[in-house]
């Protein structure tokens, strides 16, 4: 059985009804909620919300484990921290910058790590951002232990003052859902229809003609790439890139953010993303260690629970209708 | 226990494959020290029968029953541990595994075995092989090794998976010799093959099965007079 | 002096000293690879919690020595059982469930079952390590004479090259091996020859955890013994497997102990990327010979 066991594909019907539902209902609390939740808390769950959607796309839907996307958020952190405060690029320019050095990045690591399949595939990215993690702690440009810091917020195109946390969360909140949109959009697309057919059955994919190791590698890039996009994104929210965002531990994060929401569905990453953020910022004040949590959220959603949140509405929805 | 009782009892046998529904309520009896053989096309489930005997399709409703025990509720290794050896039709020899160790693999699970001694005698082939690697041998000596190393682990009954396919004429009729000998020896056999010629010269019973159940039964004794309707139904 | 051209000339004591360092990274590459490629032909599981495993092994050496004064020697034995007897509950409670999903789901679950270890230990001990001495008999230095070697180094290689020699012999030279083989080509016939496979799995996934944890026994004395000291090596672990492939146990063995050499060297002449060179050769392999250099073609 194929991990991402095409749980979001129930009748067109029942899943564009869901999705239209949470849509609508995501869009209007994400209006309302700055005003009620502390905005650094929101942007930063939005943030993650993207990173996990990107992952998604290729375990979801392209069933490969990358267990290495730390690198791709934590790369395009520093890239952008450092075009920002560095090189005083305008803010929209510095963010555009990371998510292309991400993608960039993933277009290295995914050519050597779709070399090998299923589980050695996880095992290579893993090693990779392990490497990279190492390259990041000696190169003097993240400034090792400290990361780069102070990364001024800026203006957006010059005009609104970025400083203002209500304004960056609407400017979050837009580039999120622009995120969003394209992978919804590479998602059903036809070559996205190409890379489900790679995933249910890559032999005969390769036997109609398709090219399997390409459209692997350019799905990889777009996954490295909006990864990127968040990454670049959060390090101007927190005006920080550090080596937590490379670490392994941040991979494993993304990881247990898509299993917890859904994999292989639209909507679970972000809801998994918005319940471990904000586990974590609540388990944070109190003295209780959020690995060993994470570990056994981990352990209960693999064993009971392989479904995720989204996957679970979804069934129920599908077995009532 | 009457006297007459079948060795294995297969009453309702029904089977599945995932979702495809393969033995629709297959019965037979097999006694002790009979040669049985199962005839039919090709998917008719003969081999499928032999898989749910012996466990290995899990799948699976009905009665088997072994000397009166019941087999569907017992785990998969241990109904080897009743004395039932498999030949499967793929042979199953082990790549990693020299001639020696595949032949001494299957653990002994009744006296009465044959020795290792004994089997090499039987096959000098094997002998003269023992440690090369088990896959080098040509395919008649890898269904002899495949059929040797049930004989030393003292099992009485055996259900062999057409043994004779893609064999060449002289290796066949050495099978048909070891058969013998094991059927003079007093062992149970259930036979699925398509090869009539080598079944006949073995079988005390045949039970034709076409998709998935048991549609007629008769001794050796009735062949000749069936053997134009047989020919008919199984397309010979 | 040893030089090598345009590069660097450094004295031989030095050269040997990282060799020495080299060899016994190699050998607990080698042995945390072989337990890896074990646990793997025969349950399909990558185990995440090698590394879990490895530090528990020192843990409980520490243990042992601390709250019931029992010697490196009883920790040599003890620990590995105790290892051992921990990845039977982790098995019968929650990892067979695993093997007929993706493979991919036995990774997760590792993983998972490593950051509860891991995070529960770090909860209690801190990042900072325990010292844990070497045994007396094995302490001090012995001279040589081309280099003075610290006894309890060269015991670490002696007898990891033997524990990795011996798991070879019982895998390819005993009938308990010969099942193991069977059992990874076709687990469901040699079910059908009446061995209990399920019970055979249990105690490979065992076997290869008590593997790691005698690692971690050896390690205890050298590097020390921290809630994190498995953390990174795992990942290093995970590299020299890629490289290697999983096909062969004495591939995974040679591999550790090759790339163990090499990071030595490394730290000789160009020390900025003794961090990376395991990877940097992970990378090279797939470029030229994806299945890995020990690796059958897929």
């Amino acid at each position: 059985m194929s991990i991402a066991a095409r749980q979001g594909e129930g009748r067109v019907g029942i899943r564009t009804g869901f999705n239209l539902l949470v849509i609508v209902a995501s869009a209007i609390a994400a209006l309302v909620a700055p005003f009620v939740i502390y905005p650094v808390f929101l942007m930063n769950v939005l943030c993650f919300a993207l990173f996990a959607s990107a992952f998604n796309l290729l375990i979801g839907f392209v069933g490969l484990l990358s267990f290495g996307h730390a690198a791709f958020f934590g790369a395009a952190a520093y890239v952008t921290a450092h075009a920002a405060k560095v090189w005083g690029l305008p803010t929209e320019l510095a963010i555009l910058v990371g998510a292309l050095a991400a993608a960039a990045l993933g277009l290295v690591v995914g050519f050597l790590a779709i070399r090998r399949q299923g589980i050695y595939f996880s095992m290579i990215t893993l090693a990779l951002a392990q490497m990279f993690y190492f390259i990041c702690l000696e190169v003097p440009f993240t400034h090792g232990e400290d990361g780069i810091q102070g990364v001024p917020r800026g203006t957006l195109l010059g005009l609104i003052n970025l400083d203002n946390n209500l304004a960056l969360y609407f400017v979050v909140l837009a580039i999120v859902a622009a995120g969003h949109f394209a992978i919804w959009r590479i998602v059903r697309s036809p070559f996205g229809n190409i890379l489900k057919a790679i995933r249910d059955n890559e032999p005969r994919a390769i036997s109609l003609g398709y090219n399997a190791d390409s459209y692997k590698l350019r799905a990889f890039v777009l996954s490295a790439g909006l990864a990127g996009l968040a990454g670049g994104t959060n390090a101007i929210v927190f005006q920080l890139a550090t080596l937590t965002g490379v670490q392994w531990q941040s991979s494993g994060e993304v990881i247990l953010m898509t299993l917890l929401g859904g994999i292989g569905t639209l909507t679970g990453p972000p809801i998994g993303a918005a319940i471990t953020v904000g586990l974590q910022t609540y388990l944070a004040a109190l003295d209780f260690p959020v690995t060993v949590l994470i570990g056994l959220i981990f352990v209960v959603c693999v064993l009971l629970f392989r479904r995720g949140v989204a996957g679970e509405i979804l069934a129920y929805i599908r077995k009532r209708g | 226990m009457p006297i007459d009782r079948a060795l294995l009892e297969i009453e309702d046998l029904n089977a599945w494959y995932g979702e495809s529904h393969v033995l629709h309520g297959i019965s037979f009896d097999v006694r002790e020290g009979e040669t049985l053989s199962l005839i039919g096309r090709n998917g008719a489930g003969k081999t499928t029968t032999l898989r749910a005997i012996l466990g290995i399709v899990r799948n699976r409703t009905g009665v088997i029953r072994f000397r009166g025990e019941d087999l569907t509720v017992i785990p998969l290794h241990a109904i080897a541990r009743r004395g039932l050896g498999y030949v499967p039709e793929e042979r199953g020899i082990f790549a990693s595994l020299t001639v020696a160790e595949n032949l001494v693999l299957p653990p002994v699970v009744k006296d009465g075995g044959m020795s290792e001694e004994e089997i090499y005698e039987l096959f000098p082939n094997l002998a003269e092989r023992r440690s090369s690697q088990g896959t080098k041998l040509s395919g008649g000596e890898q269904q002899m090794l495949a059929i040797a190393r049930i004989l030393r682990t003292g099992a009485n009954v055996i259900l062999l998976d057409e043994p004779t396919e893609g064999l060449a004429p002289v290796i066949v009729e050495r099978i048909g010799e070891v058969l013998q000998l094991l059927k003079a020896r007093g062992m149970t056999i259930i036979l699925v093959e398509q090869n009539f010629h080598f079944a006949r010269k073995l079988a005390d019973r045949y039970v034709v099965v076409e998709h998935g159940s048991a549609i007629d039964y008769f001794g050796a004794s009735e062949l000749d007079a069936k053997m134009a309707g047989l020919a008919e139904q199984l397309g010979v | 002096m040893f030089c090598i051209p345009y590069v660097k000339c450094l004295p031989f004591v030095a050269l040997y000293g990282q060799l020495l360092l080299g060899l016994i990274n190699g050998s607990f590459y080698a042995l945390l690879s072989l337990g890896l490629a074990v646990i793997f032909g025969m349950l399909r599981v990558i185990n995440f919690a090698h590394g879990a495993l490895y530090m528990l092994g020192a843990f409980v050496s520490w243990w042992l020595s601390v709250a019931l004064g029992i010697p490196y020697w009883g920790a040599l034995i003890v620990a590995p059982l105790a290892v051992g007897l921990v990845a039977v509950v982790i098995e019968k409670t929650m990892l067979h469930q695993m093997y007929r999903l993706d493979p991919l789901y036995g990774l997760l679950l590792t993983f998972g079952i490593t950051q509860v270890i891991e995070g529960t230990f770090r909860y209690f001990y801190g990042a900072s390590g325990q010292p844990y001495p070497p045994p007396p008999a094995l302490s001090g230095p012995l001279n040589l004479g081309f280099m003075i070697l610290p006894i309890y180094r060269g015991w670490v290689v002696v007898i990891s090259i033997l524990a990795c020699l011996g798991t070879w012999l019982l895998i390819e030279r005993t009938r308990i091996g010969a099942y193991l083989r069977a059992a990874t080509e076709n687990p469901v016939l040699v079910q059908t020859f009446g061995i209990n496979v399920p019970l055979m799995m249990t105690l490979t996934y065992a076997f290869g955890a008590a593997l790691a944890g005698f690692a971690g026994v050896l390690a205890a004395p050298i590097y020390q013994v921290s809630p994190l000291m498995g953390t990174n090596l795992i990942i290093i672990v995970f590299a020299v497997v890629v490289a290697g492939g999983m096909g062969s146990i004495l591939g995974a063995i040679v591999t550790g102990y090759i790339l163990g050499l090499l990071e030595g060297l490394t730290k000789v002449f160009y020390p900025e990327a003794s961090n990376i060179v395991i990877f940097v050769v992970m990378a090279i392999v797939l470029l030229l010979r994806p299945a890995g250099l020990f690796g059958r073609a897929a």
